[in-house]
């Protein structure tokens, strides 16, 4: 393990902790920017949908990860990012470039209306509340039928930036770098954040409201900043969404979703960055590991097996498995690993082990 | 005489709610933790009745078959708890929320897998017959629904505020370590909750189907009767109940009174501003946390 030794205050809130770390995450950049010269177009569509959803995942993970507020209604926030700045575009003829940040900052004020309202709640009222928003969302989506199609949906404009064309499907290797282009910012984005004074609140709310609340943080707005923060980028991706899949309607952000983002980010583990890159990249690249999987097994034994939901169940043992052995997820495993070789040969097992809480009725009756 | 038809159906599928709330809330009041997949649990209470009573599966009479499934769910509760919840023991509410979601998904799988995606319809002896009142005709099968919603909850009410082992339901929820040292034993405790509950869900699924065909994806009703158990005050049994009144009633209402596609959101509308003016429900039960 390498033991900075910290000279000056900022030690504390650098960007990378140490040269080797920055030096690692360099070559990740590098590598993300050299992939559509390594792989297929196939491939980096889809490398293209694991990073949108990684963007998804870290709105979330804002919210969740570090300020401890479950929400089960972020697809409201995809759609409203996504129909956004659609609409933007088509009725009020805006270029991409501002109709993008926009989207954002709308899907942002829509998620500090609901968290005005909402700031009482908290645990599972706060799931339960943003759950009926998200199936709110849906059936609005249908009500304002002239506005947002309804149930026929709307098609995403081919995005123009200054007279540069960016299409999924004509030109896949600009599309993935416009996506990884937003990917990097919002990382950075994010990491700030928590590097500064209001991330810190987002932990202390996270870890305890009362003590937060004596510790001077205002809990409310602590909590409205952070459902606005999270909301945007979801927004963001939302809209990314909406220009990948090309064509959309109510039924591309149903309640599933929600649900979908949710598990993806404690399959990923919770709290962290990476957390949202590992969920992303399970929920994303799982549909197409079933299939290679089905026809393997299918060209084996010569019967084709196609059976309806089985993503959903599979998605659901693997996140059974995870919850029950191994609760910090993909990110929390891999820490440990890395930690065994940093400590070898002194690592035991029960380092990372969370002390046993009992629990404690709020009911009075 | 519309207007009481309506209020008798919206009665009868409030009662289904409620009794999917119910369950919930069982839980809920016993181990602190909440069941996401308690509308799959009917679903698959539903199932079992069905693949017992009807011609192409075994085909036993549906008497016979009733009894099985309710303690085939009271065991598949038991076993749950057993071998997966009883590891979250002492973790957070979110992350057993989180793993109830995938264990519905998993059930729904499972459930389609056996018998089936398509709707099928349960051979039931109370299905599609009338009973007539004065002028007045109500389904059978609404007015069983019915009594059996309010007999159970009675019993349940009773169960939990006067047997030893419902007090003893309670003290494990309300002090876990505090229980432990009273002598009662918290986990057995845990897994007998839920085993009510199981049998709970297969008395609202068999009910359910006897009012229409079903197929693995009911158990989506289960966010329904969650708002249900909600609006109602979430810890409280009666407050299931009247929640899950409240639901049924509103829909039909909703839906003769209100232009279509504005109806089906009145519940989830409803359950959004209670949770904004009266975070806790109509029956609340917690108060400002004080440290």
């Amino acid at each position: 393990m390498r033991t900075v030794f910290k000279t000056t205050y900022d030690a504390d809130i650098n960007l990378f902790r140490h040269g080797a770390q920055a030096f690692w995450y360099l070559s990740l950049l590098a590598l993300m920017i050299v992939l559509p010269f390594i792989l297929s177009d196939f491939a980096i569509g889809e490398m293209t949908n694991v990073l949108i959803w990684a963007i998804a995942g870290m709105g979330l993970m804002i919210l969740v990860g570090q300020t401890g507020q479950a929400s089960l209604g972020h697809a409201a926030f995809l759609a409203v990012g996504c129909y956004a700045n659609v609409l933007l575009q088509e009725k009020l003829g805006l270029p991409f470039i501002l109709s993008f940040p926009l989207a954002g900052v709308i899907a942002g004020l829509s998620g500090v209306a609901l968290a005005i309202p909402t700031s009482k709640l908290h645990g599972i009222y706060l799931a339960i509340g943003t759950l009926a928003v998200s199936i709110l969302v849906d059936d609005l989506i249908v009500i304002a039928e002239p506005l947002t199609g309804g149930i026929n949906g709307l098609y995403a404009p081919t995005i123009d930036i200054f007279g540069i064309q960016f299409d999924r499907y004509g030109t896949p290797v600009r599309f993935y770098g416009l996506i990884l282009f937003v990917t990097v910012l919002v990382v950075l984005a994010y990491r700030n954040i928590l590097r500064s004074p209001l991330g810190r609140s987002f932990a202390a709310v996270r870890d305890s409201e009362i003590s937060a609340q004596a510790m001077g943080v205002n809990v409310a707005r602590t909590k409205a900043v952070a459902f606005g923060i999270s909301t945007a980028i979801t927004g963001l991706a939302g809209a990314l969404m909406g220009h990948f899949s090309g064509i959309f309607n109510n039924e591309t952000f149903t309640i599933i979703i929600s649900i979908q983002m949710l598990l993806m980010i404690v399959i990923g583990g919770l709290g962290s960055i990476h957390g949202a890159f590992f969920g992303a990249v399970v929920i994303a690249l799982l549909p197409q590991a079933i299939a290679r999987v089905r026809d393997g097994v299918g060209a084996l034994t010569g019967t084709s097996i196609a059976i309806p939901g089985m993503e959903s169940a599979v998605f659901g043992a693997i996140l059974i498995l995870f919850i029950l052995f191994e609760p910090m997820g993909i990110y929390g495993r891999w820490l440990k690993i890395r930690t065994y070789f940093e400590l070898f040969p002194f690592y035991r097992r029960d380092m990372f082990r969370r002390q046993r809480s009992y629990l404690k009725t709020e009911r009075m009756r | 005489m519309d207007v009481l038809q309506l209020f008798v159906s919206g009665l009868a599928n409030g009662c289904v709610y409620g009794l999917i709330a119910l369950g919930f809330v069982l839980i809920y009041k016993a181990t602190e933790a909440v069941n996401f997949a308690q509308g799959d649990f009917m679903m698959l209470g539903a199932f079992i009745t069905l693949g017992l009573t009807n011609d192409q599966f075994w085909g036993l009479p549906f008497w016979l078959s009733v009894p099985i499934a309710i303690a085939a769910m009271g065991l598949f509760g038991y076993l749950t708890e057993m071998i997966i919840l009883r590891r979250m023991f002492g973790q957070s509410q979110v992350s057993i929320v989180i793993l109830t979601i995938a264990m519905g998904f998993v059930l729904r799988f499972a459930a389609g897998l056996i018998w089936g995606n398509e709707p099928i319809a349960l051979e039931s002896p109370i299905a599609g017959k009338d009973v007539r009142f004065g002028g007045l005709v109500l389904g059978l099968d609404e007015i069983v629904v019915i009594a059996v919603t309010v007999i159970s909850t009675i019993l349940l009410y009773f169960f939990f505020n006067v047997t030893k082992l419902g007090v003893a339901m309670q003290a494990a929820s309300q002090n876990q370590l505090a229980a432990y040292y009273m002598g009662i034993p918290v986990k057995r405790v845990h897994s007998l909750i839920w085993a009510v509950a199981g049998m709970v869900a297969a008395v609202a699924g068999i009910l359910f189907a006897s009012k229409g065909s079903i197929d693995p994806s009911i158990g989506l009703l289960g966010i329904k009767a969650f708002a249900a158990a909600v609006i109602g005050g979430f810890g409280s049994l009666p407050g299931a109940l009247l929640g899950g009144i409240i639901v049924g009633l509103i829909e039909p209402f909703a839906s003769y009174y209100i232009a279509a596609g504005y109806s089906q959101i009145m519940p989830y509308l409803l359950l959004f501003l209670i949770l904004v003016f009266r975070p806790h429900g109509i029956l609340a039960q917690i108060h400002r946390k004080k440290v």
